[in-house]
């Protein structure tokens, strides 16, 4: 039985004044500490008792859909299984309360966890170094963009500003771009969905900064000339720069260092299983090839052998026996990209995720997630369009184009009717080079008796709309509300509650 | 499976070119079982001793006690699990729940909007210097040399990339923002934005003056107010009541652990006049088929997924679960327990200055009020002093000398409603003992 879909009034609509919960001793007046003048007048907030938080809290959590409720087929989000004793891990309260600012010989624990996770990273993906800095994947491609100009700058070739991006990239990476002043230049992918290095070379020159893909590709297509690729961009004197987000698919096969990139991202909430959280917090270190080294932004951790010397590392080592320290002195580093040093629980439920795989389990990983994912593609092959009817990687591309044109259902009517099934819908209308697209990503978690399921309910959701549209063009119809006025919550923008009498908070 | 794919193994499945092949293999832990796990990371944390230690730390991230009541409810795998609300209707919950942090965030800043979180307090003044940049077309903005240093230097990384000149306000002996100057560098019209924190890094309370305010805004530049101590807009007069008409800040107070610097929350709140430029997700309120209630992701034009190159920021993922954790305990604290929890935060502060300020050669730096930090000047090298307390198992606080070459000798110390009369008397007690020292070797 799923639960009532309770209502469930704002959290100002609730409690009443004084109806406070006895967390802290009662402090003393405000006005006994500071002058008048400083402190606010009012404060415009409710007191709820603790129970009828959780009750709100709780209720609030049935009207939402998690991993943890159903299958999760978010295509380029790898909604893979977030296992619980990573959050256990970071939860330990020597970790949970370490403050940034403790010294280093306080927080040795911490600082191996941070070194111990960037050894594992720059092995899996063949760079020399990462830097746990950024806070998410399109922080980190704002923060390789800045390694990128600082580099050019560096070589005297500040003049190049202009960044390449297949027009199947994420929309993070011509924003990132804009951020640091370069100029975006789209390339149209050819007919097998792939950059063409023919095409490349033609608009590769001296201004070319810097090559910004992905691959495999949002299409889910391996991007077998990549070779060539790094090859024209390197003859022009430019950069590559692979965006993490689907790396998911590669663990085992090729590196992103192998295949010529100079800097990429992670995402550490897609492919290292951190929660999304609702949309963070996230996660995305930095990857760098041995030039860019010295531009990663600080700090950095250092390690030394037990005699103070540096201790060496080509790859992953153990950090038993070794002592460690922030150094925030590298004289090119690009800066500091956030107020603290990294998103460090994150680091921790990183870590405890590689330590429950090891290299078997990660090869092993993306093997899984390329096979769930051709698997979901032939169970519905003859019931949508397959726009690129190939062996793909850990997610595919289906398009509605031919149910829409035959009965008016279009792929984000299939995705609502999903929600009805209990499924959440893939993503819909990305990349933006395939109409009607239905993007779609099992991870390797998924068992075969789910992905069934699933190819069930979408084969019999796509017969009833054949036969009825109005079945699949009224959904969803079992939620806690159906499809919402997206105009009038852009024309009549309201963002906040208000106190019904006052004019304002 | 590979049978219905048609292939014959999941090597054949994930083969690349030969020249793509790995140059090595993969290396890296052997796989170790969930107990091993939790052994060794019970290792990391046993290498990691602050715990031990009596704190003063805070600095932008600060101790505070968050209930239980606040993970219990976060940790639901509902909210742990989901995804950026892209499905509004099965992802009502989590929408109402961030629209009610904007909301909180509104009232706690007096400010009319606030959107659904950025990465830190530190992003958080960088994306508001863009949004007054986008506004006024200028590419300069004036920053106080009392905001906090890791903010200025986030500004200036992203400055870099910009091509915006940062210039400076100096601090009075009092410790408040300098801004005598100000007048003069408003009038050519050059900055974009004027921004200044309060508390600032010296925990002194530090808002501008209403005239101020009104000459900048005057002159087209937008004030900027920072806030990295959130728990403080619960005591203080609001930024929107001395003239912010931008606020940004860290949430991290709101019950978020200090977890060696992240995930905290930034947060930006701005006047209406603002709202098109925001960046990241806004929550809307709207209405379905039927007429019910019903939330959903509003003014994604504004968004990169939508825009490209033309959106007000490359953010996507923010910190949605972070902000979740806020709220819930806003809700839990409610008026009362946040009005407590400030003012024993400024009993304790106060508490902290009178007792080390008692012992013969400590002194306060600044006579402006604080919050709840105080800047100690120290007899000798705040460095050296710092050692000799942790020796006696105290991380006294923050070295400002780290910051600012002028304040080598100045200590900034932090209380909050954890810290006891008996933390305060271990440290006083062991400052004692470190000036006897120093006068000894004198």
């Amino acid at each position: 039985m799923p639960p009532p879909a309770f209502d469930t009034p704002l959290i100002f609509e609730c409690g009443q004044d004084g109806r406070a919960n006895c967390y802290l001793p009662r402090g003393p007046q405000l006005e006994t500490l500071l002058p008048g003048d400083l402190v606010r007048d009012e404060l415009p907030l409710p007191d709820n008792s603790e129970l009828d938080v959780v009750r709100h809290f709780t209720r609030l959590s049935h009207k939402t859909f998690g991993i943890d409720t159903v299958f999760y087929p978010l295509g380029s989000c790898t909604m893979k299984y977030n296992p619980r004793i990573n959050d256990a891990m970071a939860n330990l309260p020597a970790l949970r309360d370490l403050h940034p600012f403790a010294p280093d010989h306080a927080a040795q624990g911490a600082l191996a966890v941070m070194w111990e996770l960037e050894r594992a990273l720059a092995s899996l993906f063949g760079m020399a170094a990462f830097s746990l800095n950024p806070a998410a994947g399109a922080h980190a491609e704002l923060t390789a963009l800045l390694i990128a100009k600082a580099y050019f700058a560096k070589r005297g070739e500040a003049h190049r500003n202009v960044v390449i991006v297949p027009d199947t990239a994420h929309g993070t990476n011509p924003a990132s771009a804009a951020m640091v002043g370069f100029r975006v230049l789209s390339l149209k992918s050819d007919a097998r969905g792939r950059v063409d290095p023919a095409a490349l070379a033609a608009v590769a020159g001296p201004d070319t900064a810097v090559c910004m893909m992905t691959n495999p590709n949002t299409l889910g297509l391996f991007e077998d000339r990549i070779g060539e690729v790094s090859d024209v961009i390197h003859r022009a004197g430019a950069l590559m720069y692979y965006d993490g987000a689907n790396a998911n698919a590669l663990m085992g096969n090729t590196r992103p260092g192998d295949m010529g990139f100079d800097l990429m991202h992670l995402n550490l909430h897609k492919t290292f299983s951190i929660p999304h959280g609702g949309g963070g917090a996230g996660a995305g270190p930095v990857g760098v090839a041995p030039a860019l080294v010295p531009y990663l932004p600080v700090p950095v951790v250092r390690a030394y052998e037990a005699d103070g010397s540096p201790a060496a590392a080509d790859g992953w080592r153990d950090s038993t026996g070794l002592r460690f320290a922030l150094d925030f002195t590298a004289p090119d580093a690009v800066g500091t990209m956030r107020s603290f040093w990294s998103n460090f629980a994150h680091m921790v439920r990183a870590l405890a995720y590689i330590y429950a795989n090891g290299a078997e389990g990660l090869i092993l990983t993306s093997q899984l997630a390329v096979l769930n994912a051709n698997y979901i593609r032939v169970g519905i092959a003859d019931v949508v369009d397959i726009p690129y009817p190939e062996i793909n990687r850990h997610e595919f591309v289906a398009s509605a184009q031919s149910l829409k044109r035959d009965t008016g259902v279009r792929a984000l009517d299939l995705g609502k009717a999903l929600l009805d099934r209990g499924y959440h819908a893939p993503t819909v209308y990305f990349p933006l080079i395939v109409p009607e697209c239905l993007m779609i990503e099992p991870t390797e978690t998924e068992s075969k008796e789910t992905l069934d399921a699933f190819i069930a309910a979408f084969r019999e959701i796509v017969a009833a709309a054949r036969i009825d549209p109005e079945s699949a063009l009224g959904t969803p119809r079992t939620t806690p509300v159906g499809r919402i006025d997206e105009t009038r919550a852009a024309r009549q923008p309201d963002l906040r509650w208000r106190a019904p009498s006052t004019e304002s908070g | 499976m590979l049978q219905a794919i048609g292939v014959a193994s999941l090597d054949e499945l994930v083969r690349v070119p030969a020249a793509l092949t790995l140059r090595s293999p993969l290396a890296v832990t052997p796989q170790l079982s969930e107990s091993e796990i939790a052994d060794r990371f019970a290792q990391f944390a046993a290498r990691t001793t602050a715990g031990g230690y009596t704190s003063f730390l805070g600095a932008g991230a600060y101790r505070h006690y968050i209930p239980p009541v606040v993970g219990a409810l976060a940790m639901r795998g509902e909210f742990l699990t989901a995804y950026t609300p892209y499905q509004a209707e099965v992802s009502q919950g989590y929408l109402q729940a961030t629209y009610e942090w904007q909301s909180y965030i509104a009232l706690l800043t007096g400010l009319d909007v606030a959107n659904a979180s950025v990465y830190d307090g530190a992003t958080a003044l960088a994306e508001a210097v863009i949004m007054a940049v986008n506004a006024s077309g200028r590419k300069a903005v004036l920053v106080s040399r009392a905001v906090h240093p890791n903010y200025r230097a986030v500004l200036r990384t992203y400055a870099e990339g910009l091509e915006l000149t940062v210039d400076e306000l100096p601090y009075r002996a009092d410790g408040r923002t300098e801004t005598a100057s100000l007048d003069a560098a408003l009038a050519d019209q050059r900055y974009a934005a004027l921004v200044v924190q309060t508390p600032n890094i010296f925990g002194v309370i530090d808002p501008l003056t209403s005239a101020d305010s009104a000459r900048a805004a005057a002159n087209g530049t937008v004030v900027i107010g920072v806030v990295a101590e959130a728990l403080s807009l619960a005591a203080l007069s609001t930024p929107a009541s001395w003239g912010a008409r931008i606020c940004v800040g860290e949430a991290q107070s709101f019950g978020n652990a200090v977890a060696y610097g992240g995930p905290h929350v930034g947060f930006i709140a701005a006047g209406n006049e603002h709202l098109r430029r925001m960046p990241g997700r806004l929550v809307g309120k709207s209405v379905d088929a039927e007429g019910r209630i019903a939330y959903v992701l509003t003014l994604q034009a504004r968004e990169q997924h939508i825009r490209r190159e033309k959106a007000t920021s490359n953010i996507c993922t923010n910190q949605a679960h972070c902000a979740l954790c806020a709220t819930i305990y806003l809700a839990a604290m409610g008026k009362t327990g946040l009005r407590d929890c400030a003012a024993l935060n400024l009993a304790r502060t106060r508490e902290l200055r009178d007792a080390v300020t008692a012992v013969d050669g400590f002194s306060a730096r600044f006579a402006a009020p604080v919050f709840n930090e105080v800047a100690i000047r120290v007899p000798g090298r705040a460095s050296d002093v710092l050692r000799a307390l942790e020796d006696r198992a105290i991380l006294g606080g923050l070295d400002l000398g780290r910051f600012y070459p002028e304040l080598v000798d100045t200590l900034l110390m932090t209380a909050t409603e954890l810290t006891t009369s008996a933390d305060i008397a271990r440290l006083a007690g062991a400052l004692a003992e470190v000036e006897t020292r120093a006068a000894a070797r004198i």
